[in-house]
């Protein structure tokens, strides 16, 4: 029997399906966004030096603590500023008083707003890997249906709260 | 000596029997690990990369946002624009697709659903900003910055 016939089915049928179909891949970096508030949030009274102020300008250029700073070296001085415990009087006291604050302008683009929220969610998570003894990728894949696990994630959690704070973007640069 | 004559001795050829054997076995595969892409994504998508991953929990419970400039320039225009389920929308809109979408699934679900954000990379922060304030009007606080794996300070 001519099997020529049988593969050239095969790959029509083949060829549709890798034309109409997608490999669905979905991972991302979550977020929970604050509740809606009308009225103005009232201003919250912080100490200076317990606020990582991190500013990006619509030419994306970052501005951390008042001064430049390349994308790079955002990981590290995040972590510097979180795990200071009262060293450095001019970084936070301890990590639950440690707020992260993330300002950018409308004009920004967004491949840099998500590394840079990368980068800071990646300080959070390297200390907290660091605090369980475990490496980052065992942290990230920590299972919570397992008590013993959801433990140790509830006791990361607790040493290095994620509180970061996104303000209203800027209008300044053009879009 | 020999009863064959000259003209048989060519080389065997491979047998291709098996050919569609083994087209099939790569069509199943297909078949199994892919779904079909419910919606033609009408905007520009080269989503920048990420390191901090964590996986969608819930498919269901998932409904896409997703943000670029139009793939078809002269149709719509080059301005990034809002895209959900095959159609644009503007910002304000945003809020009754949440509604949509809640009232797919069940009562007990509806504060589980979570907005997959797919955006541009040279989409402005702008548009995203909006969107971002549209979902905390319609309360749908749970969102996930859609992103493959990589390092975006290369």
């Amino acid at each position: 029997m001519n099997a020529s016939s049988m593969a050239d089915i095969a790959f029509l049928l083949l060829i549709f399906f890798l034309v109409t179909t997608t490999i669905a891949s979905d991972k991302g970096l979550p977020m929970l966004l604050p509740p809606y508030n009308e009225d103005v949030p009232p201003e919250l009274k912080k100490a200076e030096h317990n606020v990582f102020a991190v500013l990006i300008n619509s030419r994306n250029e970052l501005l951390v603590e008042k001064e430049p700073m390349e994308l790079s070296a955002i990981r590290e001085a995040a972590k510097v500023f979180l795990s200071n415990n009262g060293a450095n009087e001019e970084l936070s006291d301890n990590p639950q008083e440690a707020v992260v604050s993330l300002k950018g302008d409308r004009g920004t683009s967004y491949s840099t707003y998500l590394t840079v929220l990368d980068e800071l969610t990646a300080a959070y998570n390297e200390l907290r890997a660091e605090y369980l003894g475990i490496t980052v990728e065992q942290y990230l894949s920590l299972d919570k249906s397992d008590p013993e696990q959801e433990r140790a994630y509830k006791a990361a959690r607790a040493a290095y709260p994620y509180q970061l704070s996104e303000a209203e973007p800027t209008d300044i640069g053009g879009n | 000596m020999s009863r064959f004559s000259n003209k048989e001795r060519a080389t065997p050829s491979i047998s291709t029997a098996s050919l569609p054997d083994i087209v099939f076995m790569l069509l199943f595969f297909f078949m199994v690990s892919t779904v079909m892409r419910e919606t033609t994504i009408m905007v520009e998508q080269r989503i920048p990369p990420a390191s901090q991953l964590q996986k969608l929990e819930k498919k269901s419970l998932v409904s896409f946002i997703y943000v670029g400039k139009p793939r078809d320039a002269s149709l719509y225009g080059s301005e990034p624009k809002i895209q959900v389920n095959d159609v644009f929308i503007n910002s304000e809109e945003i809020p009754l697709f949440v509604e949509q979408e809640k009232s797919k699934l069940s009562e007990n679900e509806r504060d589980q659903i979570t907005m997959s954000l797919k955006i541009d990379r040279d989409a402005k922060m702008g548009i995203v900003t909006d969107v971002k304030q549209e979902l905390r009007k319609a309360n749908a606080r749970k969102i996930n910055y859609s992103s493959r794996f990589g390092s975006g300070t290369l």
